[in-house]
């Protein structure tokens, strides 16, 4: 790649990916290209013709840098497995659906769709953007499953598949049942008004002469059928559950009322009285069924549930008694199987190391940040990152038994009951509803010795009028525009009710690393480098393809490196080579001063040494999240601050003045740790969130009352938790807390408006004077009123709050 | 005016036919994805250009 003549490299884009090209001249066609992964994926395309790829979006690629080898897809050729994956099969033809994370843009969607020009044997594909699914239709004698799988990962577009794809988990599909219920509801709504519409304008006397009146309001009753016994049908089936449960849940009076109004007009229509309320009662089931419809918001391509299986590897190479290597699950292997693990890869179950020497990344795990030597016969633990090349582990435990899975399933002791029956809107209901019933008592029991015949007729419409459908409406809505408003600042909520959890907290627990650390920094201490010193360094870096020596060519790079010669790689210990004359060497402190240095502080530190000289040390520190000492000074105004982490404590000194109170960093801590210590926060009365990222954090998120795991991609794996919020909103987490907390201010406010409709209906109601017609008009009134204000409301704030 | 009767029960007939419509519509998964198919309107439809090609 390097040309030994001294010449000059000029830095630019790489066509494919945008990346810029440190090192080689990669070309072809005149583009430029930042590896032979690109360039390789460019000549793919260019051979098929597919490369308008590159016309819908530049540099639609994804970098292939620090891609090494394909992955061994032939599990996936298993029938147990298949199953999960093929959507219909015939003989013929093969429908099969795979999750690519990498999907971002309409590039990625063209390039997808024509993958019939690949391969022959691939009939046509389609992408469901939102969900980054591609949806493969094949015939199955030209082409087999796990070749689609490579030809996918050649492109740069690797599905992904983990143990939970394997699992059945549903990906959210779009709610069918509630949108059929809507636009019957809808349907019906507008077929009764406009039928009813006679009644309004006081046409009465003139449809009785016609026949028409019994005739619309038989109609009426045969379109409020579907009304009643479909849309409806929520209601009244989470109305019996909470009676059965003694609870009174906000939909039992909103059941109640329907049933008594249907009741009532029944009788009106049948008695020729007059043609009912058929028209407020579909209505209002219609708007709330759109309130309960906007209040649940998906993400398609966000999984709240995920829990370690996800994480772990569906499948690893087997080394067979014979040597030769053999791809099969990780859940079949057994002890004393003697696996592969390449670069990069997780390890899927606790092994003992044959292989000499390794490092390995652990940093989602335990959340230790500097990766962990391991010598021959260690125990590795499950779940680490390979990082040095590939190594031989003999398999100690099976994967239902690693330390891993026994500590996860523990948790389930831990489940935290989903106690909604707090909910700020029960409590107002229960509130309302206690007022509502002792006025239609009361009024009927007026009635009874003023005027018999007006004493039913005032009970029903009072218990018509004073329905609580304006509060669901208020907080369906103004739930809904919240998570909206959070959703837009990737502030993402698994449900609406975790708003008013989020509104009560008092308490705020940090993990580390990952979670205020993002990626680590470098930062050379020693003797002071020239220009051509460092360069000298950094041209040496260039050739190796180890994560630090990668961070280090990135973090300094300028322009243009020297030429290299001789260049050796050690493994798991250091680099060396010769450049400008001088010989070069990058590595461990014991690789390059032959001797291990005492080192209290813990951090990874890469040696360079120039001809025998050590001019210093790349030493690798965490960064912190921008903006991290204003959040936490924010936030310890009135909440309970503070960090635990599994890693070492060498950084302590830097955390302790961000939060005030040495007492409140732990380090070192195991998931069971962590999971303790918001056990005692809780039992002192606090109302926990946890903030995290990684499996060591799964337990914890759990137990807390609200669980929130920081991402920076959020196509990678995020522990189980409610809210899933990414990396770069992280500085507004003062500003969510703090719009949470107006959520219930602005219902109560709302509210308390739109009962003044209530009140106007109950002045009619009382004295049995309640027509459809004013029925008629105060409920859309009403509703209307509250969708506004409550949209207005949450975007005024949303503005005031810079959200 | 019993031209009223049926010029009323017909039109509610022609309204369920599209209430059967929207819930067919629904059911068969038209539904699934309402994004990318915007964003496949943007590709040329290439099919022209290989006819000519092999013309």
């Amino acid at each position: 790649m390097f040309q030994t003549s001294g010449q000059v490299y000029h830095s630019t884009k790489c066509y494919h990916c945008g990346e810029s090209c440190p090192s080689s001249l990669i070309t072809l066609d005149e583009k430029l290209f930042c590896c032979e992964g690109c360039k390789t994926v460019y000549e793919l395309l260019k051979d098929a013709q597919l490369c308008s790829y590159y016309q819908f979006q530049a540099s639609p690629g994804r970098s292939l840098l620090d891609k090494k080898s394909l992955t061994d897809y032939t599990y996936l050729d298993q029938d147990e497995i298949n199953q999960k994956f093929i959507r219909f099969t015939n003989g013929e033809q093969t429908h099969v659906n795979f999750f690519i994370p990498k999907i971002h843009c309409s590039s990625c969607v063209w390039l997808l769709e024509n993958l019939h020009k690949l391969h022959n044997g691939i009939y046509v594909s389609s992408v469901n953007f939102l969900r980054k699914e591609v949806t493969i239709v094949f015939n199955p004698r030209l082409v087999k499953v796990s070749k689609i799988a490579e030809l996918l990962e050649t492109i740069g577009y690797e599905p992904l598949i983990n143990s939970s794809s394997i699992e059945e988990k549903h990906r959210t599909r779009l709610d069918k049942k509630s949108i059929l219920r809507i636009g019957t509801a809808g349907f019906c709504f507008a077929n009764i008004m406009m039928l009813s519409f006679p009644e309004y304008l006081s046409l009465g006397n003139f449809l009785d002469n016609l026949e028409l009146k019994p005739f619309f309001g038989y109609l009426n009753l045969v379109l409020s059928l579907p009304v009643l016994f479909y849309s409806a049908s929520p209601f009244f089936v989470s109305a019996w559950k909470n009676i059965r449960q003694r609870f009174l849940h906000i939909d039992v009076p909103i059941a109640f009322a329907i049933v008594v109004t249907f009741i009532r007009s029944v009788y009106e229509i049948v008695d020729h009285n007059g043609i009912g309320y058929l028209d407020s009662m579909s209505g209002i089931v219609f708007f709330m069924l759109i309130g309960r419809y906007f209040q649940h918001i998906t993400y398609d391509a966000l999984l709240f549930d995920r829990d370690y299986k996800s994480y772990m590897p569906i499948a690893v190479t087997l080394i067979k008694t014979d040597s030769t290597t053999a791809s099969i699950q990780s859940s079949k292997l057994k002890k004393g199987d003697r696996i592969l693990i390449k670069n990069n890869e997780i390890i899927p179950t606790d092994a003992r190391l044959l292989s000499e020497h390794t490092h390995i990344d652990y940093s989602f795990v335990t959340g230790e940040s500097s990766p962990v030597t391991k010598k021959k016969n260690d125990l590795i633990y499950a779940g680490g990152r390979q990082l040095d090349g590939a190594i031989e582990l003999e398999v100690v435990f099976s994967t239902s038994q690693s330390y891993l899975t026994q500590l996860w399933n523990k948790d389930e002791d831990s489940i935290r009951d989903h106690q909604m029956k707090e909910a700020f809107v029960h409590k107002v209901n229960r509130y309302f509803t206690t007022f509502v019933f002792s006025i239609a008592i009361l009024s009927s029991l007026f009635w009874l010795f003023f005027d018999r015949s007006k004493s039913l007729d005032a009970l029903t419409a009072v218990l018509i009028v004073a329905c609580p459908c304006g509060l669901l409406l208020t907080s369906s809505f103004t739930y809904g525009n919240m998570l909206r408003i959070l959703g837009r600042n990737k502030f993402y909520l698994k449900n609406s009710a975790i708003i008013e959890k989020l509104s009560n907290v008092n308490a705020i627990v940090f993990d580390k690393t990952g979670t205020i650390t993002h990626g680590m920094n470098c930062e050379f201490s020693g003797a002071k480098l020239g220009a051509d010193e460092l360069k000298m360094a950094l041209s040496l870096a260039n050739q190796s393809s180890h994560p630090l020596s990668r961070k280090i060519v990135k973090q300094f790079y300028k322009n243009d490196l020297f030429p290299v010669t001789n260049f050796e790689e050690i493994q798991a210990n250091g680099i060396r080579g010769n450049c400008n004359g001088k010989c070069i060497m990058l590595g461990s402190a014991y690789f390059v001063l032959g001797k291990e240095i005492r080192n209290s502080k813990m951090s990874t530190k890469v040696f360079y040494m120039m001809d025998g000289k050590v001019m210093g040390y790349f030493n690798f520190v965490n960064t912190y999240r921008e903006g991290l000492e204003r959040v936490l000074r924010k936030l310890s105004k009135n909440n309970f601050i503070s960090l635990l982490s599994g890693d070492n404590d060498s950084e302590k000194e830097k955390l302790i003045p961000l939060f005030h109170s040495p007492s409140q960093l732990l380090f070192n801590q195991k998931p069971e740790d962590k999971l303790h210590f918001i056990e005692e926060l809780q039992k002192k009365g606090k109302k926990v969130v946890m903030i995290g990222d990684g499996l060591n954090d799964l337990a914890a998120l759990k137990k807390s009352d609200v669980g929130i795991s920081v991402s920076d991609h959020t196509n990678s794996f995020t522990p189980a938790s409610d809210v899933i919020m990414d990396g770069e909103s992280f500085h507004k987490l003062p500003l969510f807390l703090d719009f949470v907390k107006y959520g219930n201010k602005v219902i109560s406010f709302i509210f308390f408006v739109s009962t003044i409709y209530n009140v106007i209906g109950l002045v009619y109601a009382v004295q049995a004077k309640l027509s459809p017609m004013i029925a008629a008009i105060l409920m859309p009134l009403s509703t209307v009123t509250i969708i506004l204000l409550s949209s207005g409301f949450i975007f005024l704030l949303a503005q005031r709050k810079k959200l | 005016m019993s031209a009223l009767f049926v010029l009323i029960g017909i039109s509610l007939l022609v309204a369920f036919i599209f209430l059967l419509l929207f819930l067919w519509a629904v059911r068969s998964d038209q539904y699934e994805d309402n994004f990318t198919p915007a964003i496949r309107i943007l590709f040329d439809n290439e099919k022209t250009s290989e006819k000519e090609s092999n013309q």
